[in-house]
C-alpha cells in the first residue's frame, strides 16, 4: 500500500536532522496560519496561484528562489561550521548527514534557487522589453512554474520524510546506483530534478517563441535590449540542454528500479556515459545561469552610466558565441576520465576560447562606464564587484582548463572556489542587481538604498573571505566534501571561510531587512512614473506595477534603446485618440493542478507506491486532455476598462515629484517630465 | 495590476488569431526539436553500449528483420493515412478526417502490438532490459519511441472526440496539424531506429 514508506522514514537518526524537519514543518504551518489569519487564501488563489500573468508568475518564481536561497544557505553555513571545527574530531555532523547537506546545497542552489530566480526575472521583464502583452503560451508558463515548485517541494519534503541523496549534486554512479545507495535519497534527487527540468524545458520553448514572434512592431532582432538577447540565448540553451538531464535522470532511475545496466560497473554498463550525458546538460547550464546576469549587468551599466551600451553588436555576438561554445566544452568537467591527450587538449582549448567573448563583454561594460555620468545605485555596485571578482574566477577557470593542471586540482577545494567564484558574482550578484533595479517595476515602489548597500558589502566581503581561502586550501591538497580532517595547517583557512559565511549570513539578513523596510516605507518610495531610474528600454514605459496588458497601445520601435529615443522626441507618453479592446488569457488552475499532481507523482515514485504513481500519471493525462480540448481561454478587456486604467495611470504620473536634474541622462535636453506630455 | 482587473471578465473571446496559430505551430516545432535531442542522446547511449552485451545475446540472436519490416510498414503507411487526414482537414471534410484518423490509430495500434510482442518474446528468452547494457539501451530507445507512438494514438482518439463534439473548428484543425507533425516526426525517428539498431544488429 505505501511501498517502502514506513514510520522509520522520520528523521529521528540525529537531533539536528530532526530539528531541521521540525523547522520545516513548523515554518510551513506558521506561513499557512498567517495566511489563514489574514483570510488571504481566496485572494492568493484567485490573483496569484491561478494567475497566468507573466509578471505575477515571475514574482512567484523569484519568491520561490529567495526561499530556497535561505535553505541552501543554511546548508552552506552548516558545512562551513563543521569544517571549521572538525580537525581531528567528528565535529557536530555525522558523515551521512554532512553528505546529505552538500548534496542538497548544490542541488538547491542550481535547480531551485538560481533557475527559478533567472526564470522569474526573465518572466517579469522580457515581455515588457519587447513591447508584448504576455508570453506566447501563458498556460504553459503557469505549468512550468508549478512544476519547478513541485521539484523544490520534493527536496524540502526529503528533510522530513526519509533522507536526501548523499551522492553530491551531480549524483555520479556507481555510487548513486542501487548497489551503493539503496535508500530513497538518490530517488528524491532524480525526481526533483526531472520534474523541475521538464518545467525548465517548457520555459525555454515558451521564451524562444515569445522573443521570436511577439516583438512590438519595429523591434528587429538587433534592436532588442541586451537582456532580451541573453534571455533568448538562455531559452535556447534551456530547451536544448535540459532534455539531456531528463535522459540521464531517467536512465539512472531505470538502473536503480529495474536493475538495468546503463551506468553499472558490470554487465556492459558504462559509468562514464553518465558523466558525459550529465555535463552535456551541465555545461550549458552554467551559461543558463550566467547569461541572464550578463544581460542584467548590461541593463544596469547603461542605465546608471546614463549612456548607451558600448559595443552593443559585439555584446550580442559575444552572447551568441558563448551560447554555442557552451555545448562544446562539457568534457572539461572530467579530464581525469582519461581520454587521449588530443581529446583533452581539444576540450581544453575550446574552454579557453570561451574566455574571449566573455572578455569582450567585460571591456564593453567598462567602456560603457567610461565618461558616463555614473550613479552608484546598489545594482551598479553589484556590477563593479562582479567585474573585479568575475575576472579572478575567469583566470582560475583558464588555469583549470589546462588538462595537466586540472589533474592536480581536480576535486580539490580549488575547484569549489573556482565555480563559486563564477556563480556568486556571475549569477547571484546579477540577480540581486536585477532585484534592486526592477523591484519598482514589479511592485510600484523602490527598495531601500541604505539596507541594500549594507547587504551588498556583507555579500562581497563575505564572498572573498569564504572562497579565497579555498583556493589556498586547494593548493595545499584539500579535497572537496571533507567531513573531517587531520591536517592542522588547513584549519585557519577553514575558520576564515567560516567567518566569510557569517558575513554572508548578515548579507542575507540585511536583504530581508531591506525588503521589510521598503515595504514599511513604500509610500515614500513610491514610483509614480514607471521610470524611476531614467531607463532606456521599453519596460520603463509601462506603469509600475504594469497594467495586466502592459501596453494599452503596442509601442512602435524605431531604434535601439527605444524608450530613450521616445523620451528624446517627446513621444513617450502620448495617448491614443481612443483605446481598443484587448484580448487577455483567463486565469486557470490548470498549471497548479498539474504541478500538484507532479509532486505527488514524484513522492510516490520515490517511495515505490506504484498504484499512486499510475493514478497521478492518469490524472495528469486527463488534466492535460481537458485543457487541450478547451477553446474558451481568453476574455476581452473592453476599451472602456483600458481607458479607466490608463486614466488612473496618467493621474498617478502627475503626482510624481519633478526629476532630479543631476540624474537626467546625458544628451537629453531638460527632463522628460512625465505626464506633462499628455 | 489592479486586483480586480486580472479576473474581471467583461466579454468572451473565442477563435484563434493568425498570430496565435503561427506561434503555436512554431512552438510545437521547437518542442519537437527538444524531443529530437532526447532521441539523439538515447541513440548515442545505444551506440556506446551496443557492444556491452556482457556475454549475453546480441542483436544477431534477437532481432528478426521480417518482424521489424512489418512494424516499419505499419508505421510508414500510418504516416500516409495521417497525410490524407491532413488533406481532408484542409478540405474541410469532417467525416473523411475521422475515417483517416481511425485508420491511422489502428495502424499505430498494430505497430505497438508488434512491438509488445517482440519485447515479451525477448524477455521470455531471458533477454530483458536487465540482462546487459546493450539490452538496457535497446529497450529504452525503442521503448521510448513506442511510448511516443502510444501517446500519439491517445491524442488521435482525443482529436476524434473533439471532431465529433466540436466539428472541424479552427482550433481543432490547428491541433490536428500539430498532431500530424508529431506523427510524422515519430516516423523519422523510427527510420533512425531501423537503420542504427536493427540493420547493423542483424548484419
Amino acid at each position: 500500500m505505501f511501498g517502502r514508506l514506513t514510520i522509520d522514514a522520520l528523521p529521528l537518526y540525529s537531533a539536528i536532522a530532526a530539528g531541521g524537519a521540525l523547522i520545516t514543518v513548523f515554518g510551513t504551518l506558521a506561513v499557512m496560519a498567517v495566511i489563514t489569519w489574514l483570510k488571504a487564501w481566496g485572494y492568493l488563489w484567485r490573483e496569484w496561484f491561478t494567475s497566468v500573468d507573466h509578471k505575477r508568475i515571475g514574482i512567484m518564481y523569484v519568491t520561490l528562489a529567495l526561499i530556497m536561497l535561505l535553505r541552501g544557505f543554511i546548508d552552506a553555513i552548516m558545512m562551513r561550521t563543521q569544517q571549521a571545527i572538525a580537525l581531528n574530531s567528528d565535529g557536530y555532523l555525522p558523515p551521512s548527514h554532512f553528505d546529505q547537506i552538500f548534496s542538497s546545497h548544490g542541488t538547491i542552489m542550481i535547480f531551485f534557487m538560481a533557475m527559478p530566480f533567472l526564470t522569474g526575472l526573465i518572466n517579469i521583464i522580457v515581455p515588457q522589453q519587447i513591447g508584448a502583452r504576455d508570453v506566447a503560451f501563458p498556460y504553459l508558463n503557469s505549468m512550468s512554474l508549478w512544476m519547478t515548485a513541485a521539484g523544490a517541494a520534493l527536496v524540502m519534503v526529503s528533510l522530513v520524510i526519509g533522507k536526501f541523496s548523499t551522492a553530491g549534486w551531480t549524483a555520479y554512479p556507481p555510487y548513486s546506483g542501487a548497489e551503493y545507495s539503496p535508500g530513497v535519497g538518490v530517488d528524491y534527487w532524480i525526481w526533483a530534478v526531472l520534474i523541475a527540468g521538464v518545467g525548465s524545458t517548457l520555459t525555454g520553448i515558451n521564451f524562444i517563441v515569445t522573443i521570436l514572434k511577439k516583438r512590438a512592431p519595429g523591434m528587429f532582432m538587433m534592436r532588442m535590449p541586451l537582456f532580451t538577447w541573453t534571455a533568448f540565448c538562455t531559452a535556447l540553451l534551456m530547451a536544448f540542454a535540459f532534455p539531456a538531464i531528463t535522459v540521464v535522470g531517467v536512465l539512472l532511475e531505470l538502473d536503480r528500479v529495474f536493475g538495468m545496466h546503463f551506468f553499472t560497473n558490470g554487465h556492459g554498463g558504462n559509468l562514464m556515459m553518465f558523466a558525459n550525458l550529465l555535463w552535456i546538460w551541465g555545461h550549458p547550464e552554467v551559461y543558463i545561469l550566467i547569461l541572464p546576469a550578463f544581460g542584467i549587468y548590461s541593463s544596469v551599466v547603461t542605465t546608471f552610466s546614463s549612456k548607451r551600451l558600448f559595443g552593443y553588436t559585439s555584446l550580442v555576438w559575444a552572447t551568441a558565441a558563448i551560447a554555442i561554445l557552451s555545448f562544446s566544452v562539457w568534457l572539461h568537467h572530467f579530464f581525469t576520465m582519461g581520454s587521449s591527450a588530443n581529446v583533452n587538449s581539444a576540450f581544453g582549448i575550446a574552454t579557453m576560447i570561451i574566455a574571449v567573448p566573455t572578455g569582450v563583454k567585460v571591456f564593453d561594460w567598462l567602456f560603457t562606464m567610461f565618461r558616463g555620468r555614473i550613479r552608484f545605485h546598489v545594482s551598479m555596485m553589484y556590477l563593479i564587484a562582479f567585474i573585479v571578482t568575475f575576472v579572478i574566477g575567469g583566470v582560475t577557470g583558464v588555469l583549470l582548463a589546462l588538462p595537466p593542471a586540472d589533474y592536480v586540482m581536480h576535486n580539490s577545494t580549488f575547484l569549489v572556489a573556482h565555480f563559486h567564484n563564477m556563480l556568486i558574482p556571475g549569477a547571484l550578484f546579477g540577480y540581486f542587481a536585477a532585484v534592486n533595479l526592477w523591484f519598482p517595476k514589479a511592485f510600484g515602489f523602490k527598495l531601500d538604498d541604505r539596507w541594500g548597500r549594507r547587504s551588498f558589502w556583507c555579500w562581497v566581503i563575505g564572498f572573498y573571505l569564504a572562497f579565497m581561502p579555498l583556493y589556498v586550501l586547494g593548493f595545499m591538497g584539500m579535497p572537496r566534501r571533507m567531513e573531517h580532517y587531520d591536517t592542522a595547517a588547513w584549519q585557519p583557512y577553514l575558520v576564515v571561510a567560516f567567518i566569510g559565511a557569517v558575513f554572508i549570513l548578515f548579507g542575507l539578513i540585511f536583504l530581508v531587512v531591506q525588503i521589510a523596510v521598503s515595504v514599511k516605507n513604500h509610500a515614500a518610495l513610491r514610483d509614480w512614473t514607471g521610470d524611476p531610474w531614467h531607463g532606456r528600454t521599453l519596460e520603463w514605459l509601462t506603469s509600475s506595477p504594469p497594467a495586466p496588458y502592459n501596453f494599452a497601445v503596442l509601442p512602435k520601435v524605431e531604434s535601439l534603446d527605444a524608450f530613450h529615443a521616445m523620451k528624446e522626441e517627446g513621444t513617450a507618453y502620448q495617448r491614443p485618440e481612443r483605446y481598443e479592446d484587448i484580448r487577455m488569457p483567463k486565469n486557470s488552475a490548470f498549471g497548479m493542478i498539474v504541478g500538484g499532481l507532479a509532486f505527488v507523482f514524484g513522492f510516490a515514485a520515490v517511495w515505490y507506491i506504484w498504484w499512486l504513481v499510475a493514478a497521478c500519471a492518469a490524472a495528469i493525462a486527463i488534466t492535460v486532455i481537458i485543457r487541450a480540448s478547451g477553446d474558451d481561454t481568453e476574455y476581452v478587456m473592453t476599451a472602456a476598462e483600458v481607458e479607466a486604467i490608463e486614466n488612473r495611470r496618467f493621474a498617478d504620473m502627475a503626482k510624481a515629484p519633478p526629476p532630479d536634474l543631476r540624474h537626467v541622462p546625458v544628451g537629453v535636453p531638460g527632463a522628460p517630465v512625465p505626464g506633462a506630455v499628455s | 495590476m489592479t486586483d480586480a482587473a486580472a479576473t474581471s471578465s467583461s466579454g468572451a473571446a473565442t477563435g484563434l488569431s493568425p498570430e496565435q496559430k503561427e506561434e503555436k505551430a512554431f512552438g510545437f516545432w521547437v518542442y519537437l526539436m527538444t524531443d529530437a535531442v532526447i532521441f539523439a542522446l538515447l541513440f548515442a547511449t545505444f551506440i556506446v553500449l551496443s557492444r556491452g552485451t556482457a556475454g549475453g545475446p546480441t542483436g544477431k540472436d534477437l532481432f528478426s528483420l521480417p518482424h521489424t519490416f512489418g512494424e516499419t510498414m505499419l508505421l510508414l503507411v500510418s504516416s500516409t493515412t495521417f497525410g490524407f487526414a491532413t488533406l481532408a482537414t484542409i478540405g474541410g471534410d469532417r467525416r473523411a478526417v475521422i475515417g483517416w484518423l481511425v485508420l491511422t490509430a489502428l495502424l499505430g495500434l498494430g505497430f505497438v502490438a508488434m512491438e509488445i510482442q517482440e519485447f515479451s518474446g525477448m524477455i521470455a528468452l531471458d533477454a530483458g532490459p536487465d540482462r546487459s547494457g546493450f539490452l538496457s539501451a535497446f529497450f529504452t530507445l525503442v521503448g521510448t519511441h513506442g511510448v511516443h507512438v502510444s501517446v500519439g494514438i491517445i491524442s488521435i482518439l482525443v482529436m476524434i472526440g473533439q471532431l465529433v463534439i466540436k466539428g472541424l473548428t479552427p482550433p481543432v484543425s490547428s491541433r490536428l496539424l500539430r498532431l500530424a507533425l508529431f506523427w510524422h516526426f515519430l516516423d523519422i525517428v523510427w527510420i533512425g531506429i531501423f537503420s542504427i539498431v536493427y540493420l547493423p544488429g542483424v548484419l
